[in-house]
């Protein structure tokens, strides 16, 4: 995975709650194995009920059309578990997104992507997104994960929170599965401990007077 | 005297392999389920990596989110689904995992089909690519929701790394009445505690309304866990529990059986036992649920009114928003609202109890006209039995579209959707804008609200169609 350091770009402000899987990567009207995911960032949200892109919409404005952070409010990411809503924000160039708070698989999501997910107090929230709108996108803001501190125009440096484990995760560029295989040899032991303990769950065998109806 | 454990304690602690670098726990994953929507994407990754399966013996894989719900349907009824279902074919031959495939006399949706061939076990860890994974805890196992990238991590290590969640305890106090069901239960608590009251938690459904409910019951309150923001949300095993599991496929028998029965004797919370968090509803006066919104919140008692605008301003916006989608008026009725289409399915409320309890109430009645009705059993299972029973004569003969299983219009992955405007009472578990295609007004109810509101053309109380 690519290690996350900071990030300097555009910061656009989608400034709702609740902000869910099927807005940011709807299921789209013909479905593929291979979407553009970055046509479907946001599709139909973006689109007015004539399904033109609505000029008005903040995702819409030429001054957002390359983000690099994603500012919103609380529960974002709820919904379902598609990695696709993260591959859609990073199909359009963020690769940090900044909420009051994020939904648990969407977070694990973002982690697993090398996206990093920073969660904000009200306070903190309230201060930051003001600023971030009145830039409108002219200035950008720079997030850096090593520091821990968001710097960009209006006032001071702000700082975030994020687990050591989180943190070292993104900046190292930690492979999830690397790091699990670290571990291969106390998988088997489990696995051996609960064949005697709990036979039945490390088999998944049919009894034989159980075949389905034809 | 040892202290005093929650069953999350008990499950988390039999399951924990190691502690990661990044601090996370791994812990066991005991059955793998997976779908066709998310799976070829990881094979892909696997074959990239020249990466094998750890445990195809423990992984098992469905087609669901894209199979049409048509009578007689092939893989290309849906077009759209068909590259999926091929790729779930290949990639599970390739790595040798069970695959219920399209015309498998057991398909269905994974989380339906999963409890009733046993392949769920009280105790056991149970991760399923799809959010609604935590449905399978009605049998009180710990089913976990993932992502793609999890998935692969599963697929090679047959473990999963994650925080370990806190504790949470809803106790749900009272005796539900008549037309008054688990899905009212998982609403009521959503609309009092918001929709994301659960992040960071596990949460035990306990009380005494949870153990009056049936099995199939459990799991449709267990369903909507991730709509309060949890991964997982579980209900102790008991002896409705194993007379459920007795005899299913791949549930232990002989003297097996009795082994893991104590065991599972062992899982429920000790007495005392310290939650991290704590919620008590009293159900005894609960009505039949709706939502009228587009978040899962948005929910309100059949006979009451669409909320007022008030609050602070950002509560009136979000409120704005939503009724503004849904064609709705602050302050008017619920009740009476014409309805386009009812929806009946889903892993929340598909399998054949939900199924017979639909059929009681519309049997001999007509679906009102311009009314468009869909009845799609959660599984193949589920709908054999269902035709055994004549359930299938009875929606048809009350002008329902009897289908063959999926997911069907809960996320219209198999092109059954609705048209912009349109109002539809479905018993699924997401009301979000565009859900069920785009511009559709989804109302989501239970069965009880949804059958008489397709007879009512109208949306119905249960309590007074019956």
């Amino acid at each position: 995975m690519q290690p996350f350091t900071s990030v300097t770009g555009v910061a656009v402000p989608l400034l709702q709650d609740d902000i869910n899987t099927d807005q940011i990567a709807p299921v789209p009207t013909q479905r593929s194995l291979k979407p553009d995911y970055k046509d479907l960032f946001f599709h139909r949200a973006r689109r007015g009920a004539d399904d033109a892109l609505d000029p008005s919409h903040v995702l819409n404005q030429p001054q957002f059309a390359a983000p690099s952070i994603f500012v919103t409010g609380r529960n974002f990411g709820c919904g379902s578990s598609r990695e696709g809503a993260v591959w859609t924000m990073m199909a359009v160039g963020v690769s940090c997104i900044i909420a009051r708070s994020i939904a648990d698989l969407y977070r694990e999501n973002c982690l697993q992507n090398g996206v990093l997910p920073i969660e904000l107090p009200d306070h903190v929230a309230d201060t930051l997104e003001k600023r971030i709108v009145t830039a409108n996108g002219a200035e950008p803001f720079t997030v850096n994960l090593e520091t821990q501190l968001i710097s960009g125009p209006g006032g001071p440096d702000i700082a975030f929170e994020i687990s050591h484990a989180d943190r070292t995760r993104l900046l190292e560029g930690l492979d999830d599965i690397g790091m699990s295989l670290k571990h291969a040899s106390e998988i088997a032991v489990w696995e051996e401990r609960a064949r005697s303990a709990s036979p039945w769950l490390q088999r998944a065998l049919r009894s034989p007077d159980t075949e389905p109806a034809k | 005297m040892n202290k005093p454990q929650t069953m999350l304690d008990k499950l988390w602690d039999a399951h924990f392999v190691a502690q990661r670098l990044d601090g996370r726990n791994m812990i066991y994953i005991d059955r793998h389920v997976l779908h066709e929507l998310h799976a070829p994407h990881a094979f892909e990754q696997l074959e990239k990596a020249k990466r094998g399966v750890r445990r195809a013996d423990l992984t098992f894989s469905m087609q669901d989110h894209t199979v049409a719900t048509k009578p007689g349907r092939t893989q290309s009824t849906n077009p759209d689904g068909e590259q999926f279902q091929v790729a779930m074919r290949e990639g599970s031959n390739r790595y040798g995992i069970r695959l219920f495939d399209l015309h498998d006399p057991e398909q269905g949706i994974s989380h339906v089909v999963a409890p009733e061939l046993g392949l769920v076990l009280p105790g056991a860890t149970h991760a399923v690519p799809d959010s609604h994974a935590c449905t399978v805890g009605g049998l009180g196992a710990l089913g976990i929701g993932c992502g793609t990238s999890e998935l692969e991590h599963i697929l090679i290590t047959q473990t999963l790394a994650m925080k370990r969640p806190k504790s949470m305890r809803i106790t749900l106090d009272g005796t539900l009445h008549p037309y008054v069901s688990a899905k009212d239960l998982s609403l009521r608590i959503l609309s009092l505690f918001g929709a994301s009251f659960g992040r960071g938690y596990a949460i035990e459904f306990a009380g005494e309304a949870v153990r009056a409910l049936s099995v199939e019951a459990r799991l449709t309150l267990c369903n909507l866990a991730i709509e309060m923001g949890s991964r997982s949300g579980f209900v102790a095993p008991d002896e409705k529990t194993f007379a459920y599991l007795k005899g299913r496929p791949y549930a232990p028998h002989g003297a097996e059986w009795e082994a893991a029965l104590a065991q599972w004797r062992t899982l429920p919370s000790d007495e005392g036992a310290n939650f991290d968090k704590e919620l008590r509803v009293d159900c005894s006066e609960l009505a039949p649920q709706i939502t009228w919104g587009t978040d899962l919140s948005q929910t309100i008692s059949v006979t009451d009114a669409v909320p007022a605008l008030d609050g602070d301003a950002e509560a009136v916006t979000k409120k704005q928003r939503a009724l503004a989608y849904m064609g709705l008026d602050p302050g008017q009725p619920i009740l009476g609202l014409k309805v386009d289409r009812v929806f009946i399915g889903s892993c929340t409320n598909a399998r054949i109890s939900d199924l017979r309890t639909a059929a009681a109430m519309i049997k001999g009645k007509r679906v009102a006209s311009g009314v468009t009705a869909m009845a799609v059993p959660g599984s193949t299972s589920v709908k054999r039995i269902a035709e055994s029973e004549g359930l299938d004569q009875i929606f048809k003969e009350a002008g329902f579209f009897w289908g063959e299983s999926g997911c069907s219009m809960c996320a219209g992955g198999n092109g059954d959707r609705g048209k912009p405007q349109e109002r539809i009472v479905s018993t699924t578990n997401r009301n979000f804008e565009g859900r069920q295609g785009k511009g559709v007004r989804t109302h989501l109810s239970g069965v009880e609200v949804a059958a008489a509101s397709a007879i009512a053309g109208v949306i119905a109380d249960p309590r007074t169609i019956g």
